[in-house]
């Protein structure tokens, strides 16, 4: 199965990144074939909608799933309507190690938004 | 002229300072009475201290694209030329995500078959009227949940005009980001309110930077003086920032706040502060 799994450099070895929309890199892997290329966030610092432009890529990347520690409301309602599956990893470790609990299924898959969304109203717009 | 308060870091005192101002203006100069704006628009306060009656409304909208999947060819080009991310081609269709978007129109201008029409989302409301001593008010309010404040303040400025020569008294929202950027526009002056502490000197740095890359001069008053440290005072020494006014931490003055007065309701020794800091903003005034 074709997934993304969010992470901070650009490889199969790199540490697990928990953020979706904001993520350092995209890591896109069969979990079967374990043939795997990375690419980088272009929306890392976008000022809004990182969430709608990770979304998009994974549709561009016709992926089945994505793995990420955590999603806000713009890309879980973009990714609902897509069909791509959302699951949740809280556990350390590389991405090897989430492809294997991903196999193994210990990943939660979810359909709702793990967290607010991060348009902050007093921040940085 | 114009002159806006703003300062940074929340909670310095913006508000106390501003409406202070207001009320020193209408009281000593009764015959042209100040325009006060809260562009505060996030949280609006002022009225508690100048108690306007608002007689004139208007809601505020932006225009957010509805697509006619009938005639939408999911060419994404609408989805490219968006700078705020607010549209995505998911499969064969695009799906607009209202809390994003600017309503800049571009979408709308791009697309190729016309598949993409406007329609307007109310975001917030303007509110208008007197205030106490003939002080004229007005005020943005965004509605709750809304993210985006600019186009907010931006139709509040251009709604309200102030008559000529009148002077104009603009409360900023905290931090140093677009809704200040919008407020302080068009300004003659900066006004910083801040607070002697480590996190009240880490905002004014910001703010002062704001007032130089605007190129609005600058000037600062001290609130709660006798609390934190120097350091707000090395900066300014050292950042050639007027120090305006100093305000001290007193109990007598947070009371009277707390029951809606001004600086000059509590203490009208206070009025002479303001008179000097008027005399001191006019030398310094951007000159146009």
């Amino acid at each position: 199965m074709k997934i993304i799994i969010t992470a901070v450099s650009p490889t199969i070895d790199a540490a697990f990144d928990p953020r979706f929309g904001r993520c350092a890199y995209f890591v896109v892997v069969d979990s079967e074939t374990m043939q795997w290329e990375a690419f980088p966030n272009s929306a890392v610092d976008a000022p809004g909608g990182a969430g709608t432009q990770a979304a998009q890529f994974a549709v561009e990347k016709q992926v089945s799933a994505v793995v990420s520690g955590n999603f806000g409301p713009n890309a879980s309602s973009a990714l609902n309507v897509a069909e791509i599956a959302m699951y949740v990893n809280k556990n350390q470790g590389n991405i090897r190690d989430v492809i294997e609990n991903f196999k193994a299924g210990n990943l939660t898959n979810i359909n709702v938004p793990t967290v607010k969304g991060s348009h902050s109203p007093r921040g940085q717009a | 002229m114009r002159i806006t308060v703003a300062s940074g870091k929340g909670g310095t005192g913006k508000t106390t300072i501003a409406t202070s101002f207001a009320v020193y203006l209408a009281s000593t100069t009764p015959a042209f009475p100040p325009l006060f704006l809260d562009c505060d628009v996030e949280a609006p306060n002022a009225h508690l201290y100048l108690q306007p009656r608002f007689t004139q409304e208007q809601n505020i909208s932006i225009p957010i694209p509805d697509v006619n999947s009938e005639s939408c060819t999911a060419c994404g080009k609408c989805v490219q030329v968006c700078e705020y991310n607010a549209l995505a081609l998911l499969g064969k269709t695009v799906h607009v995500f209202p809390q994003l978007c600017h309503g800049c129109g571009s979408c709308v201008a791009t697309c190729p078959v016309g598949a993409l029409s406007e329609t307007p989302n109310t975001i917030g409301i303007l509110e208008a009227g007197l205030a106490r001593l003939q002080i004229d008010f007005a005020r943005g309010v965004l509605n709750i949940g809304e993210p985006m404040a600019v186009p907010v303040i931006r139709q509040l400025k251009k709604w309200i005009q102030p008559h000529a020569d009148q002077t104009v008294i603009v409360d900023a929202s905290p931090g140093t980001s677009c809704p200040v950027v919008e407020a302080l526009r068009g300004s003659d002056f900066f006004l910083l309110v801040t607070e002697p502490t480590p996190f009240g000197l880490h905002d004014l740095k910001l703010a002062a930077q704001l007032s130089r890359e605007l190129n609005i001069p600058a000037g600062v008053i001290i609130n709660r003086d006798g609390i934190g440290d120097a350091d707000v005072d090395n900066f300014c020494n050292n950042e050639r920032l007027p120090i305006l006014m100093r305000v001290p931490f007193d109990r007598t003055i947070a009371e009277g706040t707390a029951r809606g007065q001004t600086l000059i309701d509590i203490y009208p020794e206070y009025n002479s502060q303001f008179q000097q800091l008027l005399d001191d903003i006019s030398r310094n005034e951007k000159r146009t």
